[in-house]
């Protein structure tokens, strides 16, 4: 552990002291989650790899879920981190909020353990309560999902009753107005139906209303206290930019649930207004790019956090491009009909969820690190920075060769397996065997692998930058 | 002079007004459309068929008002050749549904073109030509969900594990698959070409154009 009391400013409030257990076993399932995507990424090239041990389907559940978790343990985490500072009181019922961390954990462990030794069930109820629910993205089995809402409001306790106590912000505001559709919308994840198309509607507005809005907004909070603490912006312009980023988030996203709903059955004014609405989702992310880029700009790039600005910038432009332009580019009903179900979602979904998640709970690592280490500098000359730049520059390098090789291999599905085939069985195989289609998951899984080179360094990186460091941090006006 | 009280578009408080209307507007028009859209989507609907539409025959056929391949709904065709009334026809769909669920299909393929790209597409998997002749389909569907592992069907030595897929649980995904195939899903997937379900020469000569259940013709 590292010595806490080496530079004034260093001492770790609870929630601090919290966030960092949080911390710790997002990075952990990061890891995991990498690892899994690659297994998964390795059948489509040999499928006999691994087949009835660790089938595809359970690969890519473990890879997706252990993305879901870390991201929620990275946003709680960071939430904990901040709240303090934010609200000028100690976090209220801290002793529950450590309970629940550990029964969080311990639910995610048995979770993964049934995923990987249970993995399917027979075709009743007791499946879907004790070992898969079988539905993308929340597969959770139903306990589990409980579990899931009961952490989710002891966490939502903690953050109301901390803010009501203390000085009640601008961006607490906006943190406890999202947290509520974000617990709200979990519950629309848990009930049984053997209506498919009413289980994908409802199940999109988790899903949907989760990623692509309050996930936006709760990562929007995150910034603006970002930039205060790397930069020392202005509490009144990043508040500024919160209010017009969920104007916008909201604005567009909310009806651009309608996105979904092109395929599943449900009427054919969604193309509309889905279509519509879908199209002005970028909006936002623009304004948060010039957001985080101006400020960058007016304070001269000059921060008390090299990395976390890095990872803040990364940020801006991976959203804008990753839940932006690529999602943009197949949003329209008219080509989304040959697009939808392609490794060309496959490539959006990579690039959007590493650019807007990602990144954010990185920058907020790094944030916390900094003190954690004991209030040190990590501005320029920082010793051993290569680590931290390598880690940022592979982690890009393969996360866009991964994006383009999928997006490759997508459009060539779009074509064959879509268009000319009509998407029948034969047809889907025929787009599979494609030579272009196999050359983009060849590429897929060598950048796949230069990612995971990014996250060894990084891993490294986090568990020393700053150790050897004997300078204090920058001080900044009004941070 | 205080230049920023003039730039009333550039303050806190107008945003702040500005967030809390477009957001509250935004999602009382999607509770309204919410509840248009579930009504237009509950099984038994005019997009989203009735569960005993297993007992007919479904069709994909391109409909020239809309510009786009439908679900076209014919003659009495009952699954395994058994006619189901409604509360039995539910419960099998259901728990084909829940056998797809509890085995995590969608974690390999796509239903309604959501989920997993490692396998085919499954919305309209019951039409699909892969099953060779309408005659062979069901029980070919039954055989191949309970021993996938054996049966090469890609040139890409891609297969389907054997998730324990039992006899009642595989009939079920057959009805399951087949009442999927009857939802109105805005002509996707696009320029499908689905299975020959014609009837012999015989009985194609009498047959009406649909909807009217014929008096059974003896099923070969």
């Amino acid at each position: 552990m590292a010595d806490t009391s080496r530079f004034p400013g260093s001492t770790m409030n609870g929630g601090q002291k919290l966030a960092m257990k949080y911390f710790t076993v997002a990075i952990a399932l990061f890891g995991a989650q990498i690892l899994f995507g690659m297994l998964a990424g390795l059948q489509y090239l040999y499928p006999d790899f691994l087949f009835g041990v660790l089938d595809f389907s359970i690969n890519r559940m473990l890879h997706l879920n252990a993305m879901v978790v870390w991201l929620l343990f990275g946003f709680i985490g960071s939430v904990y981190w901040m709240l303090e500072d934010e609200s000028g009181v100690p976090v209220v019922g801290l002793g529950l909020a450590n309970l629940i961390f550990w029964i969080f954990t311990l639910a995610v462990v048995a979770v993964v353990l049934v995923f990987l030794l249970v993995q399917v069930g027979a075709g009743d109820m007791k499946s879907i309560w004790l070992i898969t629910e079988g539905r993308e993205y929340i597969e959770a089995p139903r306990w589990a999902d409980i579990g899931i809402v009961v952490c989710v409001l002891a966490f939502f306790y903690n953050v109301v009753a901390t803010f009501t106590k203390g000085r009640f912000t601008n961006i607490a505001g906006v943190l406890i107005v999202d947290l509520v559709a974000l617990a709200g919308l979990y519950l629309a994840g848990m009930f049984y139906t053997p209506n498919i198309s009413m289980d994908q509607h409802w199940w999109w507005w988790v899903i949907h209303l989760w990623v692509e809005a309050t996930w936006e907004v709760l990562v929007g909070c995150l910034m603006a206290y970002g930039l205060i603490k790397t930069m020392g912006v202005r509490r009144q312009i990043v508040e500024t930019w919160l209010y017009i980023e969920v104007a916008l988030m909201f604005g567009s996203g909310i009806l651009g649930l309608g996105h979904h709903y092109f395929w599943i059955g449900t009427p054919e004014y969604w193309f509309t207004i889905g279509g519509f609405f879908s199209a002005l989702e970028p909006i936002p992310l623009v304004a948060m790019v010039v957001h985080a880029v101006f400020d960058a700009g007016h304070h001269k790039m000059k921060s008390v956090n090299h990395p976390a600005l890095a990872w803040i910038i990364a940020q801006a432009f991976g959203n804008f491009f990753g839940a932006g332009v690529w999602g943009f580019m197949h949003t329209l009903p008219q080509i989304n009909l040959y697009t939808h179900g392609t490794q060309w979602t496959a490539s959006h979904g990579h690039l959007a969820f590493f650019g807007a998640y990602a990144t954010m709970v990185i920058a907020f690592l790094y944030i916390a690190l900094q003190k954690w280490r004991g209030n040190v500098w990590m501005g320029g000359n920082l010793e051993g920075a290569w680590k931290w730049k390598w880690a940022i520059f592979l982690l890009h390098v393969g996360m866009i060769g991964m994006v383009m090789a999928m997006l490759i291999s997508g459009y060539e599905q779009s074509q064959i397996e879509r268009a000319i085939e009509g998407s029948s069985w034969m047809g889907y195989f025929a787009a599979q065997g494609h030579p272009w289609f196999i050359q983009g998951m060849y590429w897929r899984s060598i950048c796949g692998a230069v990612f995971a080179a990014g996250f060894v360094l990084l891993a490294w990186d986090l568990l020393t930058i700053g150790k050897k460091e004997a300078r204090p941090a920058l001080a900044l006006q009004g941070a | 002079m205080s230049q920023a009280q003039a730039l009333w578009w550039a303050s806190e408080s107008f945003w702040r007004k500005t967030a809390i209307w477009v957001t509250a507007v935004s999602f009382v028009v999607l509770i309204f459309l919410t509840f248009d859209t579930v009504k237009q989507i509950t099984a038994g609907s005019k997009r989203v068929p009735a569960y005993s539409v297993i007992n007919q025959r479904i069709e994909y056929k391109f409909d020239e008002k809309r510009n786009f391949q439908a679900p076209v709904i014919g003659r009495e065709e009952p699954l395994f050749g058994k006619k189901l009334t409604e509360q039995e026809a539910e419960a099998l769909v259901s728990h084909g549904k829940m056998t797809t669920q509890s085995k995590n299909c969608i974690d390999c393929h796509t239903l309604l073109g959501n989920g997993s790209y490692y396998a085919p597409d499954l919305t309209k998997a019951w039409l699909d030509p892969v099953w060779g002749s309408k005659e062979s389909r069901e029980e070919a569907m039954v055989e191949f969900l309970m021993n996938p592992q054996l049966v090469a069907h890609n040139g890409i030595g891609r297969k389907m594990p054997n998730l324990k897929i039992t006899e009642p649980e595989a009939r079920a995904v057959v009805a399951f698959l087949k009442w999927m195939a009857s939802i109105d899903t805005n002509g996707f997937p696009a320029n499908f070409k689905s299975i020959d379900q014609a009837d012999a020469p015989a009985a194609a000569a009498s047959a009406a154009p649909a909807v009217q259940p014929a008096p059974a013709p003896a099923q070969q």
